[in-house]
């Protein structure tokens, strides 16, 4: 089995964020194309574009899992701009370091969270 | 390892018996000569190579002459499989084997074509049975071998090898077989079932890492892989690995009393038995994997619909239990097991894979804590996945 670093398995123990988010403004749905695993992404946003809820689902692994409980985490909080800038190299290095056959699933939360940001703003704009 | 680690996981790897640990300490400690000198510390020890030779020949009702000692399963296949394709490439140069094999063998396979071995890969039924029709279709005039497992080491399901060998000798062909998973676990007789050649590793069976065997049956040639000094009849050269060599004797010794024992194999079925019907109790949306009858009385392969293996096992482990997946996160090579893809079952439905697999160590209150846990464990991974309520 890949070793994890200490911080991983603490985010995948923790498991912050997990579950959805009913009424959700935005949410983003990802596939890794690399393995298949899929990761769902739901944000709450408040009028001052500020995200006050973020959390998770996944079918993936113990990488995707704990890179999506502290993405999630990072983002509370944050207003959408600058939510949207967050990048999986940064929180690959937040956590740790990943092994490098599971770099590919810190993608998932990235771009989990640019979605559900478009989603929001799609929806919006529909308004 | 830490006594109240629940270790189920006994198809990687068996706990070596006391037995024999204290055998191989002689040969580790005061008995270290070079059993090809002349003196007598040296032919002494010689002698008990050869104690050694006689259990493992018993163990599969061959002769001591026809077993060649490696240093493990994987060095049996290869030697067996490379030692019959460059032994007899001016006859022909087709090999069959099966889809499941273990990589041992199927990179052995890929290695041989790459020479210009032409290999057929015969597909297997849902259970992971090898299609022998097929098998029998297959041999053509230039067909050298037939290497099919004798128990899969991920489902655990049993190919009818008397069957393949029956054919295998009317043709001509040699056959092979990678016992590894079937040696102590059942009854082999290579007499009866016509086998050629059979790999077996002693660590799968209570016996030591790094010491296994190849059976090669009297009057049939092979290449050695090895070249060097005389061991093991010209076939594998260097020093033995003495402690190891005899580790495995006496693993194979102890097998052939075990199974003779039916109360302790009856156990073990008892309790992988009792750990498949709680799982399915438990938890909705399970699929056993393997043969339901013709399946190795220790294995229980499942799939966990809509979550994934890694999660599982990790979430295992952090409560002391130990098993094992074939899910492409677990692999590293981001496919999920061939084995598994073999059978038929969809990418998704492979990634939820977990294998328990016993020995005649497991104690029931073992399986009892996995089934209490089990079901925590899963439902926590469900909530969290996207795919579990649409398909509750
Ligand atoms: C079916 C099978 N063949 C071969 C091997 C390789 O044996 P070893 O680990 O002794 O090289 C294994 C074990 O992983 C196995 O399960
Ligand atoms: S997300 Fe698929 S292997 Fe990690």
């Amino acid at each position: 089995m890949l070793q994890y670093s200490d911080k991983v398995m603490e985010q995948f123990k923790s498991m912050k964020n997990a579950g959805r988010i009913e009424n959700a403004d935005g949410i983003g749905k990802v596939g890794n194309p690399v393995c298949g695993d899929v990761m769902w992404i739901y944000i709450k946003v408040d009028e001052n574009e500020v995200i006050t809820d973020c959390k998770f689902e996944t079918f993936g692994c113990v990488a995707a899992i704990a890179t999506s409980s502290l993405a999630t985490e990072l983002v509370k909080g944050k207003k959408i701009d600058e939510a949207k800038d967050i990048t999986n190299k940064r929180i690959v290095e937040l956590l740790g370091g990943l092994p490098k056959e599971k770099f590919h699933c810190s993608v998932l939360a990235e771009e989990g969270i640019k979605k559900a940001i478009e989603d929001y703003k799609n929806k919006k704009a529909g308004k | 390892m830490i006594e109240d680690v629940i270790y189920l996981d006994n198809n990687a790897t068996t706990k070596i018996a006391p037995e024999v640990v204290e055998e191989m300490l002689l040969f580790l400690k005061e008995n270290y000569a070079n059993p090809s000198s002349i003196y007598y510390l040296a032919q002494n020890i010689k002698k008990h190579i050869e104690t050694a030779r006689e259990k493992a020949a018993r163990l599969l009702n061959a002769e001591p002459s026809e077993i060649i000692f490696t240093s493990g399963g994987t060095e049996a296949d290869n030697m067996a499989i490379k030692g019959i394709a460059f032994a007899n490439e001016k006859k022909g140069k087709h090999i069959i084997t099966s889809s499941i094999e273990h990589h041992a063998v199927i990179n052995t396979c890929k290695y041989l074509e790459k020479h210009g071995f032409e290999i057929t890969y015969i597909p297997v039924d849902k259970y992971g049975i090898v299609d022998v029709d097929l098998i029998k279709k297959s041999i053509k005039n230039d067909t050298i071998l037939i290497s099919i497992m004798y128990v899969n080491n991920e489902i655990g399901t049993i190919e009818p090898v008397a069957e393949i060998g029956k054919i295998a000798r009317e043709k001509g062909v040699y056959f092979h077989t990678d016992a590894v998973q079937a040696a102590g676990k059942i009854k082999i007789d290579v007499k009866e079932q016509n086998i050629d050649l059979l790999s077996i590793s002693g660590h799968k069976f209570h016996g030591p890492k790094g010491a296994g065997a190849l059976y090669i049956r009297k009057g049939i040639k092979i290449d050695a892989l090895l070249h060097g000094g005389h061991q093991e009849n010209n076939l594998r050269a260097g020093t033995e690995n003495v402690a190891g060599i005899i580790g495995l004797g006496k693993a194979c010794e102890i097998a052939d009393e075990d199974l003779k024992n039916i109360k302790m194999k009856s156990e073990i079925k008892r309790l992988r038995d009792k750990l498949e019907k709680g799982i399915l109790e438990k938890i909705p949306k399970i699929i056993v994997n393997g043969h339901p009858e013709k399946r190795i009385d220790n294995t229980l392969n499942i799939c966990i619909k809509y979550i994934e293996g890694e999660s599982i096992l990790i979430n295992l482990d952090l409560e002391g239990i130990c098993a094992s997946s074939g899910s492409a996160c677990t692999s590293g090579s981001l496919e999920p097991s061939h084995v598994l893809l073999a059978l038929g079952l969809p990418h998704e439905i492979a990634h939820g894979s977990l294998r328990f697999s016993l020995s005649k160590y497991t104690k029931e209150k073992e399986i009892d804590k996995v089934l209490e846990i089990l079901p925590v464990i899963v439902q926590k991974l469900r909530n969290l996945s996207p795919f579990w309520k649409k398909g509750k």
